[in-house]
């Protein structure tokens, strides 16, 4: 039986191996999610390093987008849902009654799997966060925080001359994109994206995996993604999972070169889905 | 007769769609793949070529017979009361009602001749169109039969009569429209410049004038009051109630709307929504009598507490009501397209950190905007057409103010007066109201082209 690992991931892991943080920014212990009924997440238990990029990877339907929407609270808004467990940020629980989950959204950020830029201009959507938030002092100051986001996001030289225009008229990608420079300009200590490359061509995902690099020294990004390959060039840690269990989390090329559980081999060597 | 006719047509229709079906059955033999267009079809489209003429012919044989019939009742009257419209009128309603299985025996000789010769002539006719109606309709099922083949496109010309039948419903609603119109433009026409009506006013008369008194000419007794067809103290009386309609019901809607939508929980939701809804429900009349017998009284008390004068049927009471009554237009409309805005737009907002109520102002609405403005614009054109309110609750005098603790009335209650009762059909006043109707169809007119720009301009910024 082959199990080596595809060559490709090979060669990207060792770039990115460089740095692994050691101290967690994100604790989750027996972490249980229930949509009603039915049990989507079954004691999850992860520790999630400060400045650095974590992927989750597992086939669909495993539970990888609830467990993101269980780190910024995104899950309080679904009525069925239940979450048991803890989840600490920087040591302190997220749960707690006492905390405010929409402040705790301001700085864990997060860029959905479909893009949903809301229905106002392009610089309007970019500008949003920062406003609610009042990070600007003058106009001068939130166009800055706009082009610089858009930039960030690899957007602003295809829309710098039709700022005006509605951000639901882009296209799919850059619809995306432009989603990523919203989330940006909040200036989130924590960047959660779920598949973010999903809806773009290879050259706006080089580039957003350029972005993830680039944040990554300054901000703790995790984000979920279907590419094996992605999941190798951009991530420090991996984390597996299925059916709703964590099966496996360790350092992305470890995952990738010398998995220790069967099911996680089976899954990166491409034998179940 | 029409009976008879719709068993026979109804069985053409039948018998088509099994005859064509089953032949459609044994020409495939099994090879439905091979046939162009599936049994089904060809049963459809032999039933519809049977059902559409025998339709037509029914309702063009109807309407002939009618005519016939009364044309040949009126020719057997005789000549005296031919010449005379109204008995010419009343003969024949007679004679109807004769042939109906009235009682024949009050009736007189020449109007027991007239009926006959109406019975006669309307059953040969009737019969006539039965006879035509399965002769086309047979004609419709054997020709359709006879084009069932392997290469048959049955499918495609079944969807060409649903198109044709789409189109001629369509036309009928626009002709509709078309008619109404025309026939109110005509009517006003002739009240500014038909020289036979006398008292009319000139058109500036009437859209700048600020006395309306069109009963004056029926009062001898009123002396001095000259007729007077002013119109302004009319559109000043229906603007000022629909504003304060409008202003009721505005926010009352848009936030119970936007609670119902967004806080309440699903229970909530489930028992407050009907309950709105069976507000609309109400008949106005009854609305307009709690308007008058306590919403007025309440109203007076109050302005009196404060010193104010308040008379006793006030635009401030019938304005209250009436806006009670579009809240349920606003709510339940409102609630539906802020329902429609997708999940992930709220999402989106909460995990930029808005809170909710930022999420609603700035997300939400903006988002529902389009269909926000619709549920206003069908409110106030609701506010503006209603009667039965202002009648009871709001008086009858034309004053020209802008008080809503003055009485004042509005263009629908006055269209309404004018033409309760026994009325000739050509005197300036009944005529009036035609010019008032007018008015108030371009009104709101006017307004629903307001709201569609309104709307187009947001749509263009948003989508
Ligand atoms: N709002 C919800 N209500 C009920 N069940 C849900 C809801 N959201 C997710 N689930 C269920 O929870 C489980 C995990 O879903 P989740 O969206 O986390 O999967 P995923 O790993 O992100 O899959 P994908 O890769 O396809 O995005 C699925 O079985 C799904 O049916
Ligand atoms: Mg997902």
């Amino acid at each position: 039986m082959d199990m080596r690992p595809d060559p490709l991931i090979m060669m990207t892991t060792q770039t990115a191996q460089a740095t692994v943080a050691a101290k967690p920014k994100i604790v989750a212990r027996n972490v249980n999610v229930f949509y009603g009924e039915k049990h989507a997440l079954k004691d999850v238990s992860v520790d999630i390093p400060e400045r650095s990029v974590t992927s989750f990877i597992g086939p669909s339907g495993c539970g990888k987008s609830t467990f993101l929407r269980c780190i910024n609270r995104m899950n309080d808004t679904v009525p069925s849902c239940r979450v048991e467990g803890t989840i600490l940020i920087d040591g302190k629980d997220i749960y707690d009654p006492a905390l405010d989950p929409v402040q705790l959204r301001a700085r864990v950020g997060m860029v959905f799997q479909k893009p949903n830029p809301f229905p106002k201009s392009i610089y309007d959507n970019v500008a949003y966060g920062p406003r609610i938030h009042g990070l600007s002092r003058s106009k001068g100051e939130l166009d800055q925080i706009v082009e610089a986001s858009l930039r960030k996001a690899s957007l602003w030289e295809e829309v710098k001359d039709r700022l005006t225009d509605s951000g639901t008229g882009l296209s799919g990608g850059q619809q995306q994109r432009l989603c990523i420079a919203r989330t940006i300009a909040i200036n989130p200590e924590i960047i959660l994206m779920d598949e973010p490359c999903s809806a773009l061509d290879p050259i706006a995902t080089a580039r957003i995996e350029e972005l993830m690099e680039e944040l990554r020294h300054n901000f703790t990004i995790v984000i979920v993604t279907h590419s094996m390959q992605q999941a190798a060039r951009v991530s420090q840690q991996t984390a597996f999972f299925h059916l709703g269990h964590v099966v496996e989390v360790g350092e992305t090329p470890q995952i990738f070169t010398n998995p220790t559980d069967k099911r996680t081999q089976d899954y990166i060597t491409g034998r179940f889905g | 007769m029409a009976s008879w006719y719709a068993l026979v047509a109804v069985g053409l229709f039948i018998a088509g769609y099994i005859l064509a079906g089953s032949r459609a059955r044994a020409v495939a033999g099994g090879d439905y793949a091979g046939m162009h267009s599936l049994p089904t079809y060809h049963g459809l489209y032999t039933a519809s070529l049977a059902f559409l003429p025998a339709l037509f012919i029914f309702i063009c044989g109807s309407f002939i017979a009618g005519q016939l019939a009364t044309y040949s009742a009126i020719s057997a009257l005789p000549e005296n009361i031919q010449s005379d419209v109204l008995r010419q009128g009343a003969a024949l309603r007679e004679a109807i009602n004769i042939v109906r299985g009235g009682s024949p025996a009050a009736a007189s000789a020449e109007v027991q001749s007239a009926a006959e010769s109406y019975g006669s002539v309307l059953s040969a006719g009737q019969w006539a169109t039965l006879a035509l109606g399965m002769l086309a309709g047979f004609g419709g099922l054997s020709w359709g039969l006879s084009r069932v083949s392997m290469n048959f496109r049955a499918r495609n010309n079944f969807e060409k009569l649903v198109h044709g039948l789409l189109w001629i419903c369509a036309t009928i609603a626009v002709l509709t429209t078309v008619g109404i119109v025309f026939s109110v433009v005509g009517e006003t026409y002739r009240f500014f410049f038909d020289p036979d009506i006398k008292g009319k006013p000139t058109v500036f008369e009437f859209l700048f004038g600020t006395d309306w008194n069109p009963q004056a000419a029926m009062r001898a007794d009123q002396g001095d009051i000259q007729t007077a067809y002013g119109f302004l103290p009319l559109l000043t009386g229906t603007l000022l109630i629909t504003t304060i309609a409008i202003v009721v019901a505005g926010p009352l809607g848009l936030f119970s709307a936007i609670y119902l939508a967004e806080y309440a929980s699903p229970r909530m939701r489930a028992i407050a929504k009907p309950i709105l809804e069976i507000l609309a429900g109400i008949p106005t009349v009854v609305l307009g009598f709690f308007a008058a017998l306590t919403v007025a009284p309440y109203i007076r008390g109050w302005g009196e507490a404060f010193g104010l004068e308040v008379a006793s049927e006030s635009a401030l009471a019938a304005g209250v009501v009436m806006g009670m009554m579009i809240i349920p237009f606003i709510s339940s409309l409102s609630d539906d397209v802020i329902n429609a805005v997708p999940q992930s737009l709220r999402d989106g907002a909460y995990a930029m950190g808005a809170t909710k109520s930022e999420t609603i102002r700035q997300v939400i609405l903006p988002a529902a905007l389009p269909g926000i403005v619709s549920a206003f614009m069908l409110a106030i054109s609701r506010a503006i057409g209603e009667t039965m309110i202002v009648v009871m609750a709001a008086g009858l005098a034309a004053n020209l103010t802008f008080n809503p603790l003055d009485a004042v009335t509005t263009i629908t209650v006055q269209i309404k007066t004018i033409l309760v009762g026994d009325q000739e059909f050509d005197s300036a006043k009944t005529l009036a109201a035609f010019a008032l109707g007018f008015v108030l169809f371009f009104v709101t007119l006017v307004l629903n082209f307001i709201a569609l720009k309104v709307v187009q301009r947001y749509r263009e910024q948003y989508d």
